[in-house]
């Protein structure tokens, strides 16, 4: 006696599409929808202060960019803030990652405030950083001149070296806990039988980190770098908070460019052209990303 | 112990001292910053210990204080409009995410590998482009500055994140569990609801967490989709930071009340937190 109903509510393809459906409509309606819109406007000159010019002007957009010295200033300075800031969150992240992996009194305690700055709204990040480097007031400044490292007061985000350098600081100290715990994860995995079989070898400390830990870290410090690199193109506000942009644009990151485009010279289909040229840069990650991140699915 | 093995121990010590300091005194500033009297944090040489403390900036926040204050409401609208906004975000995303990661991971239909794929590009298409469509369609049905506008935008960001973690404690759960359900005769249904859920309990909690986190936490689309009405707490930090030039403590007190939802709820919820985040790669 089986109720018609049930059996095909029961079905697998047909539960598994009524389940799915309120998602995939909802990601087709606000992400994959309007992606591609973007991605046709990006083909048009659409310039909301002047309606009247509106036309397909093909690759023109693109074109332009790739004269754009602005853009392309914009461009570098993301990348080598990005670049930058990986690096740093990989040394540091797994220097970190090491000592807490280490025996001591209050290690779960150490290892849960790793979370404090992941869980930090990253518009708090950007203003708290932003008093921190006060010219006149700032803790940085005091910390300095009263330990004898600084004779006086600096103007630190006036200075283009040290403005894009303390932006990277301020990244990295809110990205680092993300590559510490990711790591620390990733070294519970490593038997400790393959140290001690080192150690009976006569391997120093530095040798069994070379020869055990990297390689079987290595698939995690892919990850992680790629996802930072690309949450590192995605920065925005910690930038347009600390600096504006400046000192004279040398921190303008593509984030500040395509928004300014947009939605200060109302230039939309330009705007979108940037928005896509610049994720073009960011494929290469996120295919490394998606490949290696799926592969773990598929092996489930 | 002897001396060979107590420098060592002492070193560890050292260095995990400086990983603390490193970890909390840029929040610890802000913290002490926002309890301060501003006389004492404004005088060069800078006096370490601002031990006055003091609520000022706080209630300067909340209530007219006697000085001038035009941010009193505004706070008080941001902060309703978080809450509103991240709560409805987790609410929506929670059972379309949770029913559609259920499908895809254990009924592996026709489509289902699709649905799990586009979850996860979905999370790093940068919000950037996404930005510039949504706010042409935003437009065109009068959603902005609407609590409902930025509520439907954090979905783009809670949805995906929803999927892609349910799946991972999900595929954690035995099957075996399942497949007995289903032999006393519970539908897939009945099995989802009475073995598989409850099971997830504390995947389910950490998902939540995560929603709520990042919507909460979402500056760029509630800056470029709210004007006044809907403004969050993000929104009115940055404006506070570029325009109360010299209010720099009570820019600290707002950051340290916005910070301690997320901040709270993820020390508290430690362990599922990063259970979450190492199994999932998520931000």
């Amino acid at each position: 006696m089986r109720n018609p109903l049930k059996s095909l509510s029961d079905n697998k393809r047909t539960l598994g599409w009524a389940l799915s459906l309120p998602a995939v409509l909802a990601i087709l309606g606000i992400v994959v929808i309007p992606v591609i819109q973007s991605l046709i406007q990006s083909f048009y000159q659409r310039d909301l202060s002047r309606p009247q010019l509106d036309a397909f002007i093909g690759l023109l957009n693109y074109q332009n960019l790739f004269a754009d010295a602005r853009y392309l200033h914009s461009m570098l300075a993301t990348f080598r803030f990005s670049l930058i800031s990986v690096i740093f969150e990989l040394i540091l992240g797994v220097s970190i990652a090491l000592v807490l992996n280490k025996n001591f009194v209050g290690r779960g305690f150490v290892r849960g405030l790793m979370i404090l700055p992941w869980a930090m709204p990253s518009i708090v990040n950007a203003a708290m950083w932003k008093w921190i480097y006060n010219a006149d007031y700032g803790v940085l400044n005091a910390l300095l001149t009263q330990v004898g490292i600084l004779d006086q007061y600096k103007i630190w985000l006036s200075d283009p070296f040290w403005a894009t350098a303390l932006i990277i600081l301020a990244n990295v100290w809110k990205e680092t806990p993300f590559t510490v715990l990711m790591v620390l994860a990733a070294l519970q995995t490593v038997p400790d039988e393959l140290y001690e079989a080192a150690k009976v070898d006569g391997s120093s400390a530095w040798q069994s980190f070379i020869s055990i830990t990297v390689p079987l870290i290595l698939p995690v410090l892919m990850i992680v770098s790629m996802l930072q690199f690309i949450w590192g193109f995605q920065t925005y506000e910690l930038i347009t908070i600390i600096t504006g942009g400046g000192p004279f644009s040398t921190t303008e990151m593509v984030t500040l460019r395509v928004y300014a485009t947009t939605f200060r010279s109302l230039r939309f289909g330009y705007g979108s052209a940037m928005a896509y040229l610049t994720s073009l840069f960011i494929l290469v990650p996120v295919v490394i990303y998606i490949r290696s991140a799926y592969k773990k699915v598929v092996e489930y | 112990m002897s001396i060979r093995k107590l420098i060592p121990r002492i070193l560890l010590y050292l260095v995990v001292l400086l990983i603390v300091i490193w970890t909390v005194a840029p929040y610890a500033w802000l913290v002490i910053s926002s309890l301060s009297h501003k006389i004492d944090l404004v005088t060069v040489p800078l006096k370490w210990s601002p031990l006055r403390l003091t609520f000022d900036n706080y209630r300067s926040l909340f209530f007219a204080n006697g000085e001038t204050s035009v941010n009193v409401g505004l706070f008080f609208t941001a902060l309703k409009n978080s809450a509103i906004i991240s709560l409805s975000t987790m609410l929506i995303c929670m059972p379309l995410g949770v029913m559609a990661a259920y499908a895809a991971t254990r009924l592996k239909f026709k489509g289902s590998n699709g649905i799990i794929l586009t979850s996860m590009i979905t999370q790093l298409i940068p919000p950037i482009i996404l930005v510039i469509p949504l706010y042409v369609i935003m437009r065109k049905f009068v959603l902005i500055d609407k609590q409902i506008g930025l509520i439907l935008v954090d979905i783009t960001i809670g949805l995906p994140l929803v999927i892609w973690m349910m799946r991972g404690y999900l595929a954690s759960i035995p099957a075996d569990l399942e497949d007995a359900a289903r032999i006393d005769g519970c539908t897939y249904m009945g099995a989802l609801v009475r073995v598989i859920l409850p099971l997830a309990g504390p995947g389910l909690v950490s998902v939540m967490i995560f929603a709520f986190i990042a919507s909460w936490n979402e500056y760029l689309y509630a800056y470029v989709f709210t004007n006044v009405q809907a403004k969050t707490l993000p929104v009115l930090i940055g404006e506070f930071s570029t325009k109360l030039g010299l209010e720099y403590l009570k820019i600290a007190a707002a950051g340290v009340l916005a910070s301690l939802p997320p901040v709270l709820l993820a020390l508290g919820f430690q362990k599922f937190i990063i259970r979450g985040l190492t199994s999932g790669a998520v931000k």
